[in-house]
């Protein structure tokens, strides 16, 4: 995803004359095009999060398209309150880009865990949150996110992850995108855990379920037209997401249905526990340690219906 | 009227407006008063009839305790009116006990203390990619000066070459709770930014011929930020106010600013 990222910034860097890049001293190479291209609208902010945030505010207030960039805990937790304040206040065009959705960097250990980021940016007033589920939605959130000029955060993986879009989708901040038709329960997969969401589906059609996957890439606003719809429709809403279940994605619509009367019982939640995790190894044994693996969460669905 | 005759209306006012709000930090709001007066009256380009003037000199007041000292040079400016600057504190007014972006002539959230440089470092480096001639000035306190972000800008600051931005210490050696000093290693502050790679003045806050010559510095092509380290006296100008830090947090009774204007000469 990261390397999308860098080559649509590229590219849109020459439609947009005041598209500066921040990032955190990380990312150089990636970066090397638009150094090239535009050498004064590259900015290593160097190893200083809460400055850089507050830059991109600035230059934002005077006109500029910043995008701040770095490892999704710093770039994030770390920085909350310039978010806040500086970006969200002034309701500010700043995109926010955390590389290592979730448990990306899951061997790095909970330093670089992001599970957490999501409950933190979506209750800021102002901010936008989106979680693209591979790199062509990374193309497509950037270009919208610079489109819709407010405050945004991008959360991404890292690099490697699978296409899970055969064409390119119509895509929209705001609005899910279905994968895949199903008429018994749908799967609303969350950006990294789009993939596994596709196969989820396939495992459960071969168990006789017929389920819709929808690629929930924006967390706030939620898609709520969608949403109700399928509340109204299926007899099983599941959420897939690589961050805690406190104040995520599934706890951001839990709360959406119970203050608009939908039978937020329908709702099955798949996540991160609350606790920090340690000694994961790769990003799959990650998974493998927090449930959220392909296995298990096809048979507690299928639990579940049964 | 001179700056110091404006500065003695400002700081009558200010004395007031915390009595009529019942808001705390006027102490505050007097150490910086010189500052103010001297920007607003005598640098900063500004339309208060274009507040967002792409061109105009950028102003921010990072220690936003001081609001009304800020406040009262918006009015002066003609960005708020006289009935505006009379709702400060009340239900339903933009002149919140810390600045509101969304008062015009306000051009950041304060009151967090240490978001105001970083931010003054973006604008600076706005103008700088985009060729305006702008300056921008923050001003921060001393005690902000234990917030790690501010370090962060200055290394910033130095690195970028932002010699179009201009931060002022409102040096008045106390912080909410004690002596500046005391609190944390604050000292010695000169050779602290000296050392960050910034033009550094080190004045009287309160001398209106310094503060112009150190403003009015060539800072074109100096390749550095500039650090205007203002030494004042917290509560100045009011005797029984000057470098008493309860008056971080007290209100002055009615007596109290009567007796405050008659000291201002202030009638």
């Amino acid at each position: 995803m990261r390397n999308m990222f860098a080559k649509t910034v590229t590219e849109l860097s020459d439609v947009y004359p005041d598209l500066v890049m921040l990032a955190g001293d990380i990312g150089n190479k990636l970066f090397d095009a638009l150094k090239e291209k535009h050498p004064n609208r590259f900015l290593n902010c160097g190893v200083a999060e809460a400055n850089m945030t507050g830059v991109a505010a600035g230059l934002a207030a005077s006109g500029m398209r910043p995008i701040t960039y770095t490892i999704t805990p710093f770039n994030t937790i770390r920085c909350l309150e310039q978010i806040r304040l500086d970006v969200c206040y002034p309701n500010l065009p700043v995109i926010i880009v955390g590389t290592g959705a979730g448990l990306s960097y899951a061997g790095l250990g909970a330093t670089h865990h992001s599970m957490e980021d999501i409950a933190l940016l979506r209750t800021l007033p102002n901010m936008h949150v989106v979680c693209p589920a591979d790199p062509i939605e990374v193309r497509l959130a950037v270009t919208d996110a610079l489109k819709l000029g407010v405050p945004t955060y991008i959360r991404l993986g890292k690099k490697g992850e699978p296409i899970v879009h055969q064409t390119e989708p119509h895509f929209e901040i705001g609005k899910g995108i279905c994968i895949r038709e199903g008429v018994d329960i749908a799967l609303l997969g969350v950006g990294n855990m789009l993939a596994d969401t596709v196969k989820i589906a396939e495992e459960l059609q071969s168990n006789g379920v017929s389920a819709q996957v929808i690629s929930l890439h924006t967390i706030k606003p939620l898609d709520q037209l969608l949403l109700t719809s399928i509340f109204l429709e299926k007899k099983l809403i599941v959420v897939l997401e690589e961050h805690a279940l406190i104040g995520g994605a599934s706890s951001a619509i839990l709360e959406w249905g119970c203050d608009n009367g939908l039978d937020v019982r329908k709702l099955m939640r798949f996540g991160g526990p609350d606790q920090f995790l340690l000694a994961c190894g790769s990003q799959i044994e990650a998974r493998k340690l927090v449930g959220l693996t392909l296995e298990n969460i096809a048979q507690k669905i299928l639990g579940r219906l049964r | 009227m001179d700056t110091i005759q404006l500065a003695a209306q400002f700081r009558a006012k200010v004395v007031e407006m915390s009595h009529i709000a019942k808001a705390a930090h006027l102490a505050s709001s007097l150490s910086c008063m010189d500052i103010i007066t001297v920007l607003y009256h005598s640098i900063l380009q500004l339309d208060p009839k274009n507040p967002q003037w792409t061109e105009r000199d950028r102003f921010i007041l990072s220690k936003g305790h001081a609001a009304t000292a800020l406040y009262v040079a918006l009015e002066y400016k003609n960005f708020i009116t006289k009935a505006n600057l009379a709702t400060y504190g009340q239900v339903g007014s933009l002149l919140e006990e810390h600045p509101t972006p969304k008062l015009p002539g306000v051009e950041a959230a304060t009151g967090s203390l240490g978001h105001g440089l970083p931010i003054g470092c973006g604008i600076a480096l706005a103008g700088k990619i985009k060729k305006q001639t702008y300056r921008t000035f923050v001003l921060m306190s001393d005690g902000e000066c234990n917030e790690g972000s501010v370090w962060e800008a200055c290394l910033f600051a130095a690195a970028n070459k932002l010699e179009n931005l201009c931060a002022f210490v409102d040096f008045n050696k106390w912080q909410a709770t004690g002596r500046s000093k005391e609190i944390l290693a604050l000292e010695p502050l000169a050779e602290k930014f000296r050392s960050f790679g910034w033009l550094v003045h080190e004045i009287d806050g309160h001398d209106h011929s310094q503060l112009l010559k150190a403003i009015r510095k060539p800072h074109i092509g100096q390749q550095k930020p500039t650090m205007i380290i203002a030494h004042t006296v917290k509560g100045k100008d009011i005797s029984f106010m000057e470098d008493d830090n309860n008056w971080h947090y007290r209100i002055p009774t009615e007596e109290e600013v009567a007796f405050a204007r008659t000291e201002l000469g202030i009638l």
